[in-house]
C-alpha cells in the first residue's frame, strides 16, 4: 500500500481509537484501576434537563446591604453614645445610605459628630441641623460594600450546599450581584430554595417586661414570634415588646448542632459561642437573670426563655415546636452564617429525574430512528459509497460524544437534538462529494480521476457551507443558559466532525479500497 | 441511483414572479396573524412567568383544576393538557410572590386530587427582568447572525449575493414566525436557537448554488447570468433534493418521538428546512437577476474576485 494512504489510514485509525477510549467512561461504571490513572476516565455530564434537578438564579440585594452597614453602625453608636454620656434621641436610615442621627441638646452635636469621625472613618458625616446629623458612605466604600456582599454571599451559600449534601453542585458569580446556582439531582427542591434563601440573621435581644404592645416606649420595638399549633394546624403570632439594642449577633457563633431533648425526643439546636460571644453572653446573662432574653431570627422571635442564672459555659440552646428536618436546616443557615443582603430568586427551573429520564429516552429514540434511516437511505441511493459514507458517520458520532467526555461540556436535550440534526447535515458534505464524482464519471473520466475530482472540487463548497452554521453557533453561544448552549456545542462539533469524516476520512477508506484493485465503474 | 435526471433543466428563473407572489402570500397571511392574535405568543422565557408540568394518576379533569386554582385567586392561570396524564399550567408573574407561587399551585393541587396522585415533573419560573432581557438578547442575537454572514458572503462571493442571501433570510424568518403565529405555538428559548440553525442551514443551500453560479460565471463568461443561474439551480438540485430530504426526515423523527418538552423546537425546525430549502432555489438566486444592467458587473467581479 503506498505510504501516503497508509499514513492517512492510521490517522483515521488513531483519531477512531482515542474517540471510544474517550467514550467508554460513559457506557460502564466501573474502570479498572490502570484506566483511571493514564486514559481519559469520565462520562459524558449530563444537562439538568436530562438528570433531574434545580438551577437558580439569584440577585443579591446589595443595596440592603450597604443600608445594613448603617443600621449596625446605628446599634453601636446607641451603646457607644450612652457611655460617653451622649443623649441620643434616635438613630435610624431614612433612605438609601443616609443614616440619620438625632441628639437631644445641640450641646451634643458636636462632641457627636467627632465620636462618629473616630470610631467610624470609612464615613462622612454632615451636619443637618443644630441637633441633627447625616451619616453616608462615600462611593468608594459603597462599591466595597457592594462587592463584600456579593463575595459573602457566594461563600455562605456554598457552605450551605455543600452540608445539605448536594452532588457536584455549580456555585457561579455572574456579572456584578448574580449567583447562578445549580443543583443537580435534587429532590426536595422547596427546602433547597428556602435554605439558600434565608437571611439568617441571629440576634439576642431584651425583652421589655414592663411595656405592653399597646404603649411602647421609646428605644423599644414590637417583633412577632410565630407559633404554629400542629392540633388546630394554625399559626399564630404572639407579639414582644424588646428593647431596641443587640446585645449579641450571630456571627459570634462557632457551632450549631441538632441534639434531642431527653425528656420528649424534640429537636432543638445547641449553639456554642467563640470566646468573645461566650464572654458576652455570659455578661449579659448575668446582668439580666430572671429576665426574658428574645432570640430573633430574620426579625422573627423564635423564643425569649427567662434568664435562670449567670451562663458562663458559651453554651446556649434555641428551642421550639421544629420538626427535625426544620432544626438540621437551622443549624446549617447558623453554622454558615447569615447573608449579607436578601436574595432574589429571578429565575428559577427544576425538573423531576423521571422527566429527565423520559427525556433521556426519547432522545435516545429519535437518534436511533434517525441514523436508522439515513444508514439505509444512503445505501439505497449510493449503494457502495453509501456504505462509505455510513461508516464516516458512524465516526462523527463517536467523535461527538468522546468531545463532549474529554471537554466535560454538557450534553443537554436540545444537545441531543443537535446530535439528530448533525446526523442529516453530515450527510451533505458526502452528497456534495458524491454528487460531484457521479458528474466526473459522466465527463468519461477514470474512477480515480473522478473521485480525486471530486472531492477536489467539493472541498470548498463544504467549508463555505458549513462556515454560516458555525456563525449561528457562535452567535448561540453567548446566550448563557445551559440548554442553549448544550445545542449550539453538539452541533458546532458536529458540523466539524462531519466535515472530518467526509473530506477525510469517506476519501481514506475510498483510496485504501482502491489499492491494486483497477474499477471500471464505482458503485455510486 | 439518480432521483433527479442528470440533464434535468427546469425553469426556476422565469418562474420567479409567481414565486415572489406566493411568497408574498404566505408572509401577509403571517404577518396579518401576529396582527390579529397581537403579536409573537411568547413563552415564559421571554414573557416572564411561571410554568409548572403536572403529572396525574388517572386523567386530570382540567376543569376541575382550573376550578381548585380559581377558589385561591389563581383563576387567570392557562391550563392545557399534555398527553394522557400531564397538565400544564401557567401563570402570569406577580411581582413579590413570584418564587412561590409554583409551590402554592403545587399545594393546591396536592390538597384537591390527593398528595399521592399528583407529582410535580417541571417548574419554571422567570422574573420579569430576566424575561425582558431574553428578548432583547433574541432579537439581538438573530440581527449580530444575520450581520455576520452578510460579512461572511460579501467576503467570499460579492455583496449583491449577500443581498440574496439575506432577501433569503428575511423570508424564512418571517415565515417561520407567521406559522408560529398561526398554529399557536409558543416562542421559547430553544425556539430561537432553531431560528438561529435554520439561518445557518439555510445558508448552507444557498451557497451550494451560489458556488456553482460563480464556477459557471467563470466557465461560460459570455452566457446571460439569467441562463448561469438558472442551470446553476438545475445541477444542484439533486444535492438540494437530497439533502433537505435527508435534514428533514431526522427532524421529523424528533418531532414525531422527541416528546413534549422538545416539541416545539423541531417543530420550528421541520418548517424551517421546508421553507429554507424553496428560499434558496427561488429566492436566493432570483434576487440576483434583480439588478438588471448589473447583470455585466456581476460577471466581470465573479471573473476577477
Amino acid at each position: 500500500m503506498r505510504t501516503k494512504v497508509k499514513t492517512r489510514l492510521i490517522i483515521v485509525l488513531v483519531v477512531l481509537i482515542g474517540a471510544l477510549v474517550s467514550v467508554t467512561p460513559s457506557l460502564t461504571e466501573t474502570l479498572p484501576g490502570w484506566w483511571t490513572k493514564i486514559l481519559p476516565s469520565k462520562a459524558v455530564r449530563l444537562g439538568l434537563d436530562l438528570k433531574g434537578g434545580m438551577e437558580l438564579r439569584l440577585e443579591v440585594q446589595t443595596d440592603e446591604a450597604v443600608n445594613n452597614g448603617l443600621t449596625r453602625m446605628a446599634s453601636d453608636l446607641k451603646t457607644i453614645f450612652k457611655d460617653r454620656k451622649i443623649r441620643l434621641r434616635r438613630a435610624e436610615t431614612t433612605g438609601f445610605n443616609r443614616l440619620l442621627v438625632e441628639v437631644r441638646r445641640e450641646k451634643y452635636r458636636d462632641d457627636a459628630m467627632n465620636v462618629i469621625r473616630d470610631e467610624f472613618p470609612d464615613t462622612i458625616v454632615t451636619e443637618e441641623s443644630e441637633t441633627k446629623m447625616i451619616v453616608t458612605y462615600p462611593e468608594s466604600e459603597i462599591s466595597r460594600i457592594r462587592e463584600n456582599a456579593v463575595a459573602q454571599a457566594v461563600e455562605t451559600i456554598r457552605s450551605r450546599v455543600d452540608e445539605f449534601g448536594v452532588t457536584e453542585p455549580t456555585i457561579l458569580r455572574q456579572g456584578e450581584n448574580r449567583i447562578l446556582l445549580q443543583l443537580p439531582g435534587i429532590e426536595d427542591p422547596q427546602r433547597a430554595i428556602a435554605l439558600v434563601k434565608r437571611t439568617a440573621v441571629l440576634k439576642f435581644m431584651l425583652v421589655d417586661e414592663g411595656a405592653t404592645p399597646d404603649s411602647v416606649p421609646p428605644g423599644d420595638v414590637i417583633l412577632y414570634g410565630k407559633d404554629y399549633d400542629a392540633a388546630t394546624k394554625k399559626t399564630q403570632r404572639t407579639p414582644y415588646v424588646v428593647e431596641d439594642r443587640i446585645l449579641l449577633t450571630g456571627d459570634t457563633i462557632k457551632d450549631a448542632r441538632v441534639r434531642y431533648d431527653s425528656q420528649y425526643g424534640q429537636p432543638y439546636v445547641s449553639l456554642t459561642f467563640d470566646s468573645v460571644g461566650a464572654r458576652i453572653f455570659e455578661q449579659v446573662t448575668g446582668d439580666h437573670v430572671k429576665e426574658r432574653l428574645a432570640i430573633v431570627l430574620d426579625e422573627n422571635v423564635y423564643s425569649a426563655p427567662v434568664i435562670q442564672e449567670r451562663i458562663s459555659g458559651g453554651q446556649a440552646s434555641i428551642s421550639g415546636s421544629f420538626t427535625a428536618d426544620e432544626a438540621t436546616d437551622l443549624a446549617i443557615v447558623l453554622r454558615a452564617g447569615s447573608l449579607p443582603a436578601p436574595v432574589k430568586i429571578l429565575q428559577k427551573w427544576t425538573v423531576s429525574s423521571s422527566l429527565g429520564s423520559d427525556s433521556i429516552r426519547k432522545g435516545l429514540m429519535s437518534i436511533i430512528f434517525g441514523f436508522s434511516l439515513v444508514i439505509v437511505f444512503m445505501v439505497f441511493y449510493f449503494r457502495f459509497s453509501g456504505f462509505v459514507a455510513n461508516i464516516a458517520l458512524v465516526m462523527n458520532l463517536v467523535i461527538i460524544m468522546a468531545a463532549l467526555a474529554l471537554f466535560q461540556a454538557t450534553l443537554t436535550l436540545p444537545g441531543i437534538a443537535g446530535i439528530v440534526l448533525t446526523i442529516g447535515m453530515a450527510v451533505d458534505a458526502n452528497v456534495l462529494i458524491f454528487e460531484r464524482i457521479k458528474e466526473e464519471l459522466r465527463t468519461g473520466k477514470t474512477v480515480r480521476a473522478a473521485i480525486d475530482g471530486g472531492y477536489g472540487k467539493a472541498l470548498f463548497t463544504i467549508v463555505d457551507a458549513n462556515v454560516t452554521t458555525l456563525i449561528a453557533t457562535l452567535v448561540l453561544f453567548q446566550f448563557g443558559t445551559e440548554q442553549v448552549k448544550g445545542f449550539a456545542v453538539t452541533l458546532s462539533v458536529g458540523v466539524l466532525a462531519s466535515m472530518f469524516t467526509a473530506i477525510f476520512v469517506s476519501r481514506v477508506i475510498f483510496e485504501a479500497w482502491l489499492e491494486n484493485r483497477t474499477l471500471d465503474e464505482l458503485s455510486i | 441511483m439518480d432521483f433527479i435526471k442528470p440533464g434535468i433543466n427546469v425553469d426556476f428563473v422565469n418562474r420567479k414572479r409567481l414565486a415572489f407572489i406566493c411568497s408574498l402570500v404566505v408572509i401577509l397571511i403571517g404577518i396579518g396573524s401576529l396582527v390579529i392574535k397581537g403579536g409573537p405568543h411568547y413563552g415564559i422565557d421571554f414573557a416572564g412567568g411561571t410554568l409548572v408540568q403536572v403529572r396525574f394518576d388517572q386523567a386530570p379533569n382540567v376543569g376541575a383544576i382550573r376550578d381548585a386554582l380559581g377558589e385561591e385567586g389563581l383563576g387567570s392561570s392557562v391550563i392545557q393538557s399534555l398527553g394522557e396524564d400531564k397538565v400544564a399550567i401557567r401563570l402570569k408573574s406577580e411581582e413579590d410572590q413570584a418564587d412561590t407561587v409554583s409551590d402554592d399551585v403545587f399545594a393546591i393541587l396536592e390538597n384537591r386530587f390527593g398528595q399521592d396522585s399528583v407529582s410535580m415533573e417541571l417548574v419554571e419560573m422567570v422574573g420579569p427582568q430576566v424575561g425582558a432581557d431574553m428578548r432583547r438578547k433574541g432579537i439581538l442575537s438573530i440581527l449580530y447572525a444575520m450581520v455576520g454572514i452578510l460579512i461572511y458572503i460579501t467576503f467570499r462571493f460579492q455583496f449583491r449575493f449577500a443581498m440574496g442571501a439575506i432577501a433569503a433570510l428575511v423570508h424564512d424568518i418571517t415565515i417561520t414566525v407567521g406559522v408560529f403565529s398561526l398554529f399557536d405555538k409558543e416562542f421559547t428559548l430553544p425556539v430561537i436557537a432553531a431560528l438561529l440553525t435554520i439561518i445557518g442551514y439555510s445558508l448552507n443551500d444557498t451557497i451550494v448554488v451560489y458556488d456553482r453560479i460563480r464556477e459557471n460565471i467563470r466557465r461560460t463568461p459570455k452566457e446571460k447570468l439569467a441562463v448561469v443561474v438558472n442551470n446553476s439551480i438545475n445541477q444542484t438540485l439533486s444535492r438540494t433534493i437530497l439533502t433537505s430530504g435527508t435534514t428533514l426526515i431526522v427532524v421529523a423523527c424528533l418531532f414525531i418521538l422527541g416528546g413534549e418538552v422538545i416539541h416545539d423546537f423541531s417543530f420550528a425546525l421541520m418548517v424551517g428546512v421546508l421553507v429554507g430549502t424553496y428560499s434558496s432555489i427561488y429566492i436566493a438566486s432570483p434576487v440576483l437577476l434583480l439588478g438588471g444592467k448589473g447583470d455585466a458587473a456581476a460577471r466581470t467581479s465573479v471573473r476577477q474576485g
